[in-house]
């Protein structure tokens, strides 16, 4: 795991070069603390932080091919490297490092931009063609590694996160309204849009090439598709495909664990982390640290689950008590990791139980992340689910009751009054007959944080309706898919990869020089599970039917048949202690300080940060607004004020 | 309208402008509006109302009573109010 950094700039000196690089990377440290490494030529540079993990002795970047014609950069792990060599080697290449990076230079000699498609791994790769004069920039499938740029002139820049091309292009530290207003109603901006002006995200699967004319082609070389509704099973009974799904998942684990440092594991005391510890307890010889937050909080806590599974599985367990006042403290330091608004203190909490897990002197930890989009997890698959019966008959009494089966977890549930419950997903039916109807009372919630939004800030987004702004981004076709794949593919587009693999995945864990791996976002996983029937995911309303069953021999059956319990953290509590703000709250949310941003109205913002203070917040929408409003803040404090 | 009438819609419409609105401008809640389909208030957003009432006006909400038809608008509020408050 490590940082890149770079441009492709014909008109950029040689002698200037090296000094932009040296600036850019060196905001990156935190990803790559082990070292770092450059490559400046007519035209190009590529910088490199490296944390090391696999070849620790010669796997220094940039690293190239043997005629030293094709340079790269790469953060992330190329897990299937010792295949992809040994067939290599077979045909006659010859490599000079045990690095799983030297695999990408062979794979491009021989199959040109295709090499990205024999890569089983989460990365972000910087490639540079000397004889071509072109750079390739290419980012994993499911969006695991992040990959921005931004283009000046005839130049590019690009970076594994923002900050480094903030430190090269002042122009781009202004925050965007769109960005905004997207990152506040869909958790997190979609690709390739971002919060930072003329900043650029390369989407998931895509790859892109910048030639010697300085011509660009962007190119999706994977994505998330699903059969068309109907289509027959592969398997011919469901024994069949949980065995096959019990197989590829040990490969997958055992592909995951490929690692020169000792590997470690977060156990939330679900079904996901305790299949992939209990897998790995049960199919290697790798020993395993296990690591977990609790809360103080019983809404929030899982301890007593962790424990179980600590005990069933015998690991070597660290647990990191987390108060509410350490996560409002650590607030500002997460959004200087994230780089965009977050409408939950939830990353917080994981940002401080990586630096638990460096301290107990690991870098590498795999996580149960991903099993709920790729296996059918999350209530709002299943409130869809009962959203769509009931539209078949509209004027059923007993069909939304069903709703009062959701969201048990919740102390202040959404369908804690089945009055009002069914009033509020009875909303938003005319979206039936469009890929969008799952997330719309998801984004109804959210989408109240605009009502902050300034006068100025609202004309600037125009008419910004969310859900139609947000099907118009999506693939054609996708209304031959089953409704629930349609609800995965979004949920894997927008909260995934959006939001819980950067700022709650990999943003947290390099806030501390430690590397996530999910086995579950395996891209052979993920193929496998989209080409199951809908009736082997959710089942009746029981979700990840597959994969409970795939796991059950190897947990407690409380664990295999609990309901699933999302990960939360308290918000706007977080933030406040016996009536009074914490210091920054109070000055970043003084009606001064909104109205010199200018991106909210102040006197909406005061009444909010009021309700909060008094303890009058009791849903999700005033909590997501205020979290999202104090990052928005600080961003603006961080990266565009340069304060803080 | 009665004067007592009066006084719990300007206590009600008060409560909303304030902490679901955000906002000091009345015009922004007509009082037959639909709460519901303005998206002002979810089931979560009733139980703050249903708190407001219970700590302002003294009267005990019943959970069969969180009927949207009792709280879709300042106007069901107001008349659900007067009549827990005549009972």
């Amino acid at each position: 795991m490590c940082g890149i950094a770079g441009f492709a700039a014909p008109s950029i000196a040689p002698d200037r070069a090296r000094p932009l690089l040296e600036r850019m990377i060196a905001t990156l440290d935190h990803r790559g603390p082990d070292g770092r490494g450059f490559l400046v030529e007519p035209g190009i540079g590529l910088a490199h932080a490296r944390l090391s993990i696999i070849d620790l002795v010669s796997g220094d970047q940039p690293i190239h091919n043997p005629d030293k014609s094709v340079w790269t950069v790469f953060n992330g792990e190329i897990f299937n490297y010792v295949e992809l060599r040994a067939a290599l080697e077979r045909d006659g290449a010859k490599f000079y490092t045990h690095s799983d990076t030297e695999v990408i230079v062979h794979l491009y000699d021989r199959y040109g931009d295709a090499f990205v498609e024999h890569l089983n791994g989460q990365f972000a790769i910087a490639l540079w063609d000397k004889q071509r004069e072109r750079l390739v920039l290419a980012r994993d499938r499911a969006g695991i590694r992040p990959l921005f740029y931004a283009r000046k002139g005839d130049a590019l820049y690009f970076a594994s996160e923002m900050k480094a091309i903030l430190a090269v292009l002042p122009e781009c530290r202004r925050l965007d309204p769109l960005g905004i207003a997207e990152a506040l109603t869909y958790w997190g901006a979609p690709d390739p849009d971002t919060v930072f002006d003329g900043i650029e995200s390369l989407p998931p699967g895509h790859l892109l090439a910048i030639e010697r004319d300085g011509s660009r082609t962007i190119r999706q070389y994977w994505d998330w598709t699903y059969p068309r509704a109907g289509t027959p099973a592969d398997f011919d009974d469901v024994e069949s495909a949980t065995a096959a799904l019990r197989d590829l998942l040990v490969d997958a684990v055992r592909l995951q664990l490929r690692a020169d440092v000792p590997v470690g594991a977060y156990l939330s005391g679900g079904l996901d982390s305790s299949g992939i510890v209990a897998l790995i307890r049960g199919f290697t010889e790798t020993p395993v640290r296990t690591f977990s937050v609790t809360f103080d909080d019983a809404e929030f806590d899982e301890s007593e689950h962790q424990q179980a599974m600590v005990r069933h599985l015998g690991t070597d367990h660290t647990t990191l008590r987390v108060t509410r006042r350490a996560i409002g403290e650590a607030f500002p330091r997460l959004i200087r990791h994230t780089e965009t608004p977050v409408v939950r203190t939830a990353p917080v909490p994981l940002m401080l139980l990586s630096g638990e897990v460096r301290k107990a002197g690991y870098k590498v930890v795999l996580t149960g992340e991903g099993a709920d989009e790729v296996f059918g997890g999350y209530d709002l698959f299943k409130e869809a689910k009962v959203r769509r019966f009931w539209a078949r008959q509209p004027g059923s009494k007993f069909r939304p009751l069903l709703l009062g089966r959701l969201y048990g977890y919740l102390d202040k549930s959404p369908v804690g009054n089945a009055a009002f419950a069914q009033a509020f997903f009875g909303q938003g039916m005319q979206y039936l007959d469009t890929p969008v109807f799952a997330h719309v009372p998801r984004w109804t919630t959210s989408q109240k944080a605009l009502q902050f939004l300034s006068p100025e800030l609202r004309a600037a987004i125009g008419g910004f309706d969310p859900p139609a702004a947000y099907a118009a981004r999506l693939p054609a076709g996708m209304m031959d898919w089953a409704p629930l794949s349609r609800d995965q593919y979004v949920e894997a587009k927008s909260l995934m990869a959006a939001y819980l693999l950067c700022s709650q995945g990999d943003r947290v864990a390099m806030a501390n020089s430690i590397e996530g791996r999910f086995p579950f976002l395996d891209h052979r996983v993920i193929e496998f599970a989209n080409r199951l029937p809908p009736r082997w995911k959710i089942r009746g309303l029981t979700e990840k039917y597959l994969l409970r069953r795939a796991l059950a021999d190897l947990l407690p059956s409380d664990i295999v048949n609990r309901t699933k319990q999302p990960y939360r953290a308290p918000d706007n509590q977080s933030f406040f202690f016996e009536g009074e703000p914490l210091d920054f709250v109070a000055d970043l949310m003084s009606p001064e300080r909104i109205r010199a941003a200018g991106y909210f109205d102040a006197a909406a913002v005061a009444r909010l940060t009021e309700k909060c203070r008094a303890g009058r917040v009791q849903g999700f929408a005033d909590n997501q607004a205020f979290v999202g409003i104090l990052s928005t803040m600080l961003l603006d404090e961080h990266f565009v004020r340069q304060r803080g | 309208m009665s004067i007592e009438a009066s006084a719990v819609e300007a206590k009600v419409r008060g409560y909303i402008l304030e902490n679901l609105l955000f906002t000091s401008d009345g015009s922004q809640l007509p009082n037959d509006a639909s709460l519901l389909d303005r998206g002002i208030i979810d089931s979560t957003g009733v139980l703050e109302i249903v708190l407001f009432l219970e700590s302002e006006f003294g009267v005990k909400v019943q959970d069969s009573q969180m009927l949207p038809e009792n709280f879709d608008s300042v106007n069901n509020i107001v008349n659900f109010v007067q009549r827990l408050k005549a009972q």
